[in-house]
C-alpha cells in the first residue's frame, strides 16, 4: 500500500488536532469519568465520592432486574437484526434483479436511515397506537387484540419493528453494493450450468455475499445495543412493567431518574465492554474467515 | 454433436441495432472462429447462441430446433468465458462438478466424472484448491473442464485466451485444438486475435460493424479476401492499399502518378475504367534496384524481425511495407524498385470495397 508522508511533523499534528480534541472531549473523557464512577460511590448532588472497589459491579450482577434487561437487550438485538437483515436482503435482491420499479425502491429505501431514532419512535408510536389509526380499527374488529401499553410482548415486538425499519436502509445499501460487485459472468456461468434463479441465489450470490452479511450482522447487533435508546424513550419508556427496559435505557433510567450515578456508570462499562468484544469478533474472526481471493 | 443455423439474426439495444441480420451455418463437429475488432457484434452473436442475450429477430436453431426462447441450459451449450467466471467460493472440483450437482447426479458418479475430466486437462493435483490459488493457465483449464464435463453438443468460447500471456496463449491454443480433435463438439470461438483465428479455425467468420464480411477457410480468407476490410484485417503485417484506375488497353491499374501495375487481361477487360483499391501483401512484394520494379518508392526505415525484416517506404502520400528475408542495400530517402509477385494483386472496387473478379460469360471465373 502506498502511503503519503508529511515532511513536517507539526503540520501533521496540526491537522489531526481538531479530530483528537473532539474524540477526547466526547469519548475518552466521559468514558474515563464513567470508569472512575463505576469504582466509587458518587453522591447524587455531587460533592465527594468514596472508593468502593467492585461493589457496584457486584450489586448489578446480583440484581435480577439487571439480568432481565440483559435478556431483553438480547431479544431486541436478535429480533431487530434478523428482521432488518432479512428484509434488506430481500429488497436488495429485488433491486439487483431490476424488477419493475427498482429505481423508485432504491431511492425510497435509503431515506429511513437519515431519520433520527426518536423521530422513528414517534412515527411508530402513532402507527401502533391502540387507540388511533390502523390498530384502532384492528382492535374494533378483534377487541383487545393489540395493546402494547399493557402487553409487554407486544411492546417488544413494536420496538423491534421500529428498530428494524430504521436499520433496513443501511443494510440494504451494503447488500446492494455487495450483490452488484459479483461479476455478471458468474451468474451467467451458473445459468449455463443449469442453475435457475433461486438456485443461483443460494449457490452463488448468497455465499459470495457472506463477507457483507457478517459485517452487517455485527454492525446491526452492536447498533441495537446502543442506538435503541431513542426508540425506547419515545415509544415505551421501558414499559410496560419494564418489558422493554433494555440495557441502554436502564442506564439512563438508573442514572438520571434514580440518580444512582455509580450503578449506571458500572452498567455502561459493562455495555461498552460488550460492544468492544463484538467489534473485536468482527475484525478478528469473521473478517478473516469469509474472504475469498 | 450438433449443427447450428443462424438465420437473419438481428440484435438491438433500445433503438440501436448492433447485429444487422447475420446468416451462418455451422456443420456438426466444425470449429468455427468468429473474428472481428471489439464492438463488431461477435460476442453478442455468441451470447445469443448461448441464450445469455435475447434475439431481437431471426432464428437460431441447434439440431433443427429453434432455441430462441429456450433457457441457456436447455440448449446443450457449454461456454468458456473471457475472465473464466469460476466460482471463487468453491474448490476446483466443486467448480467442475457444479453442473452435475445442479442436474442432481449422485455424489459418487459426480466425483468419478470430475476425476476423469480433471485428468484429461491435467488438473488432478489442484482439485481441492480454490480458484484464487491458481495461475491464469490453471484457471483456464478449470473453465475448460467445467465446460467439458457437461458433454455439450455445442462448445462456445468467448475470447478465452485474451487474459493469458503470449506464451501461455499459444500453449492453450494447442490444448483447445487437441481437446476439440478428441471430443469433436461443434465449437464457436470468438476472438479479435487473427493469429488465434487462423490457427484454430476450420472455417473463419470475419465480422465488422454487426455484419459478416466473409466466411471461409483461413486459407481462402487470406488468399481471396472478399473486401477491403477483410484484406486489411487479416494478415500481419497488414496489407498495403493503393488507389488507381483500371485500364483494359494497358491491361493494368494506372496509379495517380502514372505507374502501372499489370493485371491479367480478362480481369482488366471486365472492369475497364473502374476506380479501384489495390491490395498488396507485404510478403508478396520484393525489393529490386530502382527502375526495375513496377514502381519506385523512397526508403524510410526498417524493422528487424529476426528471420526477416520489414522495410517501410514512402510512396506518394502513403506508407508502404515490404517483408523481405534478404538484405538489400537501402539508404534513407533513396528510391528502390518494388516488384509485385505473380498473383499478388487483390483488386477491390473503390466505392463498395468489394473484391473485383473477372466474369466470363455467365460463369464467374476467378483469375486473381
Amino acid at each position: 500500500m502506498r502511503r503519503a508522508y508529511f515532511k513536517n511533523n507539526w503540520i501533521a499534528a496540526l491537522m489531526v488536532t481538531p479530530q483528537l480534541i473532539v474524540v477526547f472531549t466526547f469519548f475518552y473523557f466521559p468514558a474515563s469519568q464513567a470508569m472512575y464512577w463505576a469504582f466509587t460511590l458518587e453522591q447524587p448532588w455531587g460533592g465527594g465520592n468514596t472508593w468502593v472497589g467492585l461493589d457496584n459491579f457486584r450489586a448489578i450482577l446480583s440484581d435480577d432486574l439487571y439480568w432481565s434487561s440483559v435478556w431483553l437487550s438480547i431479544v431486541f438485538a436478535l429480533g431487530s437484526t434478523a428482521l432488518a437483515v432479512g428484509m434488506a436482503l430481500i429488497l436488495a435482491i429485488f433491486v439487483d434483479r431490476q424488477l419493475a420499479g427498482y429505481k423508485a425502491y432504491k431511492i425510497g429505501m435509503i431515506w429511513p436511515y437519515a431519520i433520527a431514532a426518536p423521530a422513528v419512535g414517534l412515527a411508530f408510536r402513532f402507527i401502533f397506537s391502540p387507540g388511533a389509526g390502523i390498530m384502532m380499527f384492528v382492535n374494533q374488529v378483534f377487541p383487545d387484540l393489540w395493546n402494547p401499553v399493557e402487553n409487554g410482548t407486544q411492546a417488544m415486538a413494536m420496538v423491534i419493528l421500529a428498530g428494524a425499519w430504521k436499520q433496513v436502509a443501511y443494510n440494504f445499501i451494503f447488500f446492494l453494493a455487495g450483490l452488484q460487485s459479483i461479476p455478471r459472468s458468474l451468474i451467467e456461468a451458473g445459468a449455463m450450468d443449469g442453475a435457475r434463479t433461486l438456485r443461483r441465489m443460494r449457490d452463488i450470490q448468497l455465499p459470495l455475499l457472506a463477507p457483507t452479511f457478517f459485517f452487517v450482522l455485527v454492525i446491526n447487533i452492536t447498533d441495537s445495543f446502543t442506538d435503541s435508546f431513542g426508540i425506547i424513550d419515545t415509544m415505551t419508556a421501558g414499559g410496560p412493567s419494564r418489558a422493554t427496559n433494555l440495557m441502554v435505557y436502564k442506564i439512563f433510567n438508573d442514572g438520571f431518574q434514580g440518580l444512582d450515578y455509580s450503578g449506571a456508570a458500572a452498567q455502561s462499562i459493562i455495555l461498552m465492554g460488550l460492544v468492544i468484544a463484538l467489534t473485536f469478533v468482527q475484525f478478528r474472526y469473521i473478517e478473516r474467515k469469509v474472504h475469498y481471493t | 454433436m450438433a449443427q447450428i443455423s443462424i438465420r437473419n439474426v438481428r440484435k438491438s439495444y433500445a433503438k440501436q441495432e448492433v447485429v444487422h441480420g447475420v446468416d451462418l451455418e455451422v456443420a456438426t463437429g466444425e470449429f468455427i472462429v468468429i473474428l472481428g475488432p471489439s464492438g463488431c457484434g461477435k460476442s453478442t452473436l455468441l451470447r445469443m447462441i448461448a441464450g445469455l442475450e435475447s434475439v431481437t429477430s431471426g432464428d437460431i436453431t441447434i439440431d433443427n430446433r429453434v432455441v430462441n426462447d429456450l433457457e441457456p441450459h436447455q440448449r446443450g451449450c457449454a461456454m468458456v468465458f473471457q475472465n473464466y467466471a469460476l466460482y471463487p467460493h468453491m474448490t476446483v472440483a466443486e467448480n467442475i462438478g457444479y453442473a452435475l450437482k445442479v442436474a442432481g447426479l449422485p455424489k459418487v458418479d459426480r466425483l468419478a466424472r470430475v476425476q476423469a475430466v480433471a485428468t484429461s486437462v491435467g488438473l488432478t493435483e489442484f482439485l481441492e484448491r480454490r480458484p484464487g490459488q491458481l495461475s491464469g493457465g490453471q484457471r483456464q483449464r478449470v473453465a475448460m473442464a467445467r465446460a467439458i464435463i457437461r458433454e455439450p453438443k455445442v462448445f462456445l468460447f468467448d475470447e478465452p485466451l485474451s487474459n493469458l500471456d503470449a506464451k501461455l496463449r499459444v500453449q492453450m491454443r494447442h490444448e483447445i485444438r487437441r481437446i476439440h480433435n478428441h471430443i469433436h463438439a461443434t465449437s464457436v470461438f470468438v476472438t479479435h486475435d487473427q493469429q488465434e483465428g487462423m490457427t484454430l479455425a476450420d472455417r473463419l467468420v470475419v465480422m465488422n460493424k454487426g455484419v459478416i464480411e466473409q466466411v471461409g477457410t483461413p486459407e481462402e480468407i487470406y488468399h481471396r479476401p472478399a473486401s477491403v476490410y477483410v484484406g486489411g484485417f487479416i494478415g500481419s503485417p497488414a496489407m498495403n492499399f493503393l488507389s488507381g484506375q483500371i485500364s483494359a488497353q494497358d491491361s493494368a491499374v494506372v496509379l495517380a502518378n502514372g505507374a502501372k501495375i499489370p493485371l491479367p487481361v480478362p480481369l482488366a477487360a471486365a472492369h475497364d475504367g473502374q476506380f479501384t483499391q489495390i491490395g498488396l501483401r507485404p510478403e508478396e512484394l520484393a525489393l529490386v534496384p530502382a527502375g526495375k520494379g513496377a514502381f519506385d518508392a523512397a526508403f524510410e526505415f526498417a524493422e528487424e524481425l529476426g528471420a526477416a525484416r520489414l522495410y517501410h517506404f514512402q510512396f506518394e502520400d502513403l506508407m508502404l511495407t515490404v517483408l523481405s528475408a534478404d538484405k538489400p542495400a537501402v539508404e534513407k530517402g533513396k528510391p528502390m524498385g518494388i516488384r509485385i509477385g505473380a498473383g499478388a494483386v487483390h483488386l477491390f472496387a473503390a466505392d463498395t470495397g468489394k473484391r473485383l473478379s473477372a466474369k466470363v460469360g455467365s460463369r464467374e471465373r476467378e483469375l486473381v
